[in-house]
């Protein structure tokens, strides 16, 4: 997989349809793996590669690169490509400058996983089979890849591209998907369970704006929080209203545009579940509008700039199940 | 559930209105010499679908018990869709919030024609009433914003 | 040097507890904190926490003053307060050379930080020498010795026993309080655990990180080099790294209006973002190239030229672990620093 990449990005560069590469970067470790720009065949050769660490999402990127000069070739998994697809129905992405290689995923490891099951100082990790041998300072392990897999990539939603110009690999299904699990368990629980867990939670929060930064919905050219006229903008939550406050509008900002890619989850060094929150509003979303999909259709109105004169009434919430 | 022994509590109520049917209910209301607390405070906003979520969220920061939103019905939007959108929104948001365990008694929308003087009233009395059993708001309010 | 069954540890924690509060590293979902210690509450065996040290001295927001308005009438409230005495067990060796890059900053030039002094002199730093270290750890190269930190205070874990060394004379007296606990000992264990700790320092992978060409000698040619490009472009300018790391010593002064007047705090600030040390006259640096740049000319060429040539980095490794996107200070320093990384 990785050298058909390499030898199709090289040759997409020596004739000239593109000018530059949208990557990731090999590491100091195996896992550390940062997303790139490849400018020359050297590079690539050198740099490049797409293993089961190559989790960012380089959709985002795409929205400064492709209003630079020349195009610029990208390599986009499946749920990247639901992003991709949501910035460009959103004009904010100048497809022209764009070519788009599909590749195929079968998910990718969280070394944070690997971590928690006590396996330390890791040095390098091969692929054998379906386990990962961890090279450590302090020995050799085997996992199975399924064990340190991300918790996005278990409940995987679909295997097949939201829009490519080329494939690499075979295209995949929308395949069932649990992802709903863990929202309908928290649904569950009483009021005062629900707002302990969230407070466990969301107490952790460090407001690095790393969520906000990653997140491919989130590209607003100034956010409110940071923005000092719109009466909101902090830096750090000096209150645990400024926790919620943040976290809740931030969901809020993408419901209806988040893809459920889950990248929020994967850069929060504090370990906090955000895609629990993004994933509650795709399921009301589902349930009170009918299922949608966020990047999946470019033509179709994304669910809160649109309405039916029959929807539900707010006071559904009331009336919903939820106990007291 | 938290329950209010304290039987002189009054709760601060911000009502959000639509300047084309709320607003002009509520002052219709007031004509008709139609009784509502005094809890309730009204910032008028052009249209129901005004109202940003953050609005909701800082009127608690800052002290609000409960906070309602009323809008012309749908179909009689001044701005013929704009109440469509906001009872979207608030669908949505009123649910995020009761997933964070927050009251949900605390937030509703409600419909109110310029010509339903008395359902604002009605409505207003029993808001009130609903929020006054709740007490007053813990989890969503910002300590620094609290009464020395 | 005195001596106790880590069997025992629980025990020592209450008897300091007893006097003053107590904070140690505890496992939780977010990997290991410091926690206040109470009955229950165990010691994490993570090589370190995922947030620094440096809270207990330079917490992420602080309350400076506070304003009340009456009418015209403003009050002006000083709501500092005598910090009561506290304890942190279990800080590594890179985090207390983390104090004293902080120390330079806010105590030993003036203007004196006075919230930072008035924690700073009711802490008892309890060191703990580390067992476990980790790939992501390169404190060698800042010449910061894992096997035998200062502090007040110096721990060694050494299977089923612990052995205490006091430094300074608040040291002394926290080991003096817990003294039924502890018996005197031979310094001989802890000779070896010493030599134990450092040779497998010395297998670290980035323990030989060469910074020789990242310094004030070469500030313009590092300044202008052609590596930030290149680097720069996958960073999300995000906070993480300088909210994560013991020596980032940025902060933002800002006001909050309350219902009856203005509180006055600060809070950490990140050179990673775009309003970061905004004037009046706008921002100084417009690009993420110069932000990004500027943080890493900071730790490794700025604050050695105006700190007799301390760098701004003990080596934790916490931005390595942590970064969204795996760029950190060994990356960028093996890029500046040319061949002799490869």
């Amino acid at each position: 997989m990785q050298e058909a990449m390499k030898a199709r990005a090289k040759e997409l560069l020596a004739d000239g349809s593109v000018n530059r590469v949208a990557g990731w970067k090999i590491g100091e470790f195996s896992y550390d793996i940062t997303p790139a720009i490849f400018e020359t065949a050297e590079e690539i050769d050198r740099d490049f590669v797409y293993d089961d660490f190559c989790g960012a999402n380089l959709s985002k990127y795409l929205i400064s690169q492709s209003r630079k000069e020349g195009k610029i070739l990208v390599f986009l998994k499946p749920c990247d490509s639901y992003s991709f697809a949501q910035l460009l129905k959103e004009h904010r992405i100048i497809r022209e400058n764009v070519y788009i290689i599909g590749i195929e995923c079968y998910g990718k490891a969280d070394i944070n996983k690997i971590r928690e099951k006590g396996i330390d100082g890791v040095l390098g990790i091969k692929e054998s089979g379906s386990s990962f041998v961890i090279d450590s300072i302090y020995g050799e392990a085997t996992v199975p890849k399924m064990d340190v897999y991300a918790e996005r990539c278990l409940v995987c939603k679909s295997k097949k591209h939201a829009v490519y110009d080329e494939l690499i690999g075979e295209e995949g299904d929308v395949v069932p998907s649990s992802r709903f699990d863990k929202v309908a368990e928290l649904e569950a629980m009483t009021p005062d369970e629900r707002f302990e867990f969230w407070r466990g939670e969301l107490s952790r929060c460090i407001r690095c704006n790393a969520c906000r930064n990653v997140c491919p919905a989130c590209s607003c050219e100034n956010c409110v929080f940071d923005n000092p006229n719109s009466g909101i903008a902090n830096k750090a939550a000096a209150d645990s209203f400024e926790e919620n406050m943040f976290h809740i509008i931030r969901a809020f900002h993408v419901a209806g545009r988040c893809t459920d890619c889950g990248e929020c989850s994967r850069v929060c060094p504090q370990n906090i579940p955000l895609h629990l929150l993004n994933r509650k509003f795709i399921k009301d979303i589902n349930e009170f509008y009918g299922e949608y999909q966020a990047g999946e259709n470019p033509d179709e109105k994304a669910p809160l700039t649109n309405f039916t004169f029959d929807d539900c009434e707010p006071s559904i919430v009331y009336k919903r199940g939820g106990n007291q | 559930m938290q329950v209010n022994d304290n039987k002189d509590f009054q709760p601060t109520i911000v009502a959000f209105c639509c300047n084309w049917c709320s607003y002009a209910g509520a002052d219709l209301s007031g004509t008709n010499r139609l009784q509502y607390p005094a809890n309730v405070k009204i910032i008028r906003i052009p249209c129901s679908c005004r109202l940003n979520p953050i609005f909701i969220l800082r009127a608690f920061q800052r002290g609000a018990d409960g906070v309602i939103l009323c809008g012309c019905h749908p179909g009689d939007c001044h701005y013929t869709t704009g109440n469509y959108y906001a009872r979207r929104r608030m669908s949505l948001l009123f649910s995020m919030l009761d997933y964070l365990g927050i009251e949900k008694e605390r937030t509703r929308v409600e419909w109110v024609s310029a010509a339903e003087g008395a359902k604002f009233a009605a409505t207003m009395n029993e808001f009130v009433d609903a929020v006054t059993k709740l007490g007053r708001n813990h989890r969503l309010e910002d300590l620094r914003c609290k009464k020395q | 040097m005195k001596k106790m069954q880590a069997a025992n540890l629980n025990d020592f924690f209450r008897a300091a507890a007893a006097a003053e509060t107590v904070y140690l590293p505890v496992d939780s979902a977010d990997g290991a904190r410091f926690m206040k210690y109470e009955d229950g509450v165990t010691l994490s065996m993570a090589c370190n926490t995922t947030r620094s040290a440096k809270d207990f001295f330079f917490p992420q927001v602080e309350n400076l003053v506070d304003f009340k308005v009456d009418g015209k009438k403003i009050e002006v409230i000083d709501g500092r307060e005598e910090v009561e005495d506290f304890v942190i067990f279990g800080v590594r060796a890179c985090d207390l050379a983390s104090f004293e890059i902080l120390d330079r900053v806010y105590l030993n030039t003036p203007p004196v930080d006075s919230y930072y002094k008035n924690r700073r002199e009711h802490g008892t730093v309890i060191t703990l020498a580390c067992g476990r270290p980790q790939e992501t750890c390169f404190c060698k190269v800042f010449g910061i010795d894992a096997a035998d930190p200062a502090g007040d205070v110096t721990c060694w874990m050494l299977g089923d026993d612990i052995y205490f060394r006091a430094n300074t004379e608040k040291g002394e007296k926290l080991i003096a309080a817990c003294g039924s606990l502890l018996t005197d000992v031979d310094e001989a264990p802890v000779e070896n655990a010493k030599t134990a700790i450092r040779a497998m320092v010395d297998k670290l992978p980035i323990k030989d990180l060469k910074l020789d060409k990242i310094s004030e000698r070469h500030l313009l040619e590092n300044f202008n080099s052609s590596v930030w490009k290149d680097l720069y472009e996958s960073c999300i300018g995000c906070g993480t790294c300088t909210f994560v790391c013991p020596t980032c010593q940025c902060f933002d002064v800002r006001e909050f209006k309350t219902n009856e007047g203005v509180k006055r705090f600060r809070c950490w600030d990140s050179c990673m973002y775009s309003d970061f040390t905004k004037m009046a006259a706008g921002n100084n640096r417009l690009s993420q190239l110069e932000r990004f740049r500027q943080r890493f000319m900071h730790k490794l060429v700025y604050f050695p030229a105006n700190n007799d040539g301390v760098y701004s980095c003990v080596g934790c490794g916490r931005c390595l672990k942590s970064c969204p996107i795996s760029m950190n200070i060994v990356k960028v320093a093996k890029a500046l620093g040319g061949e002799a990384n490869e």
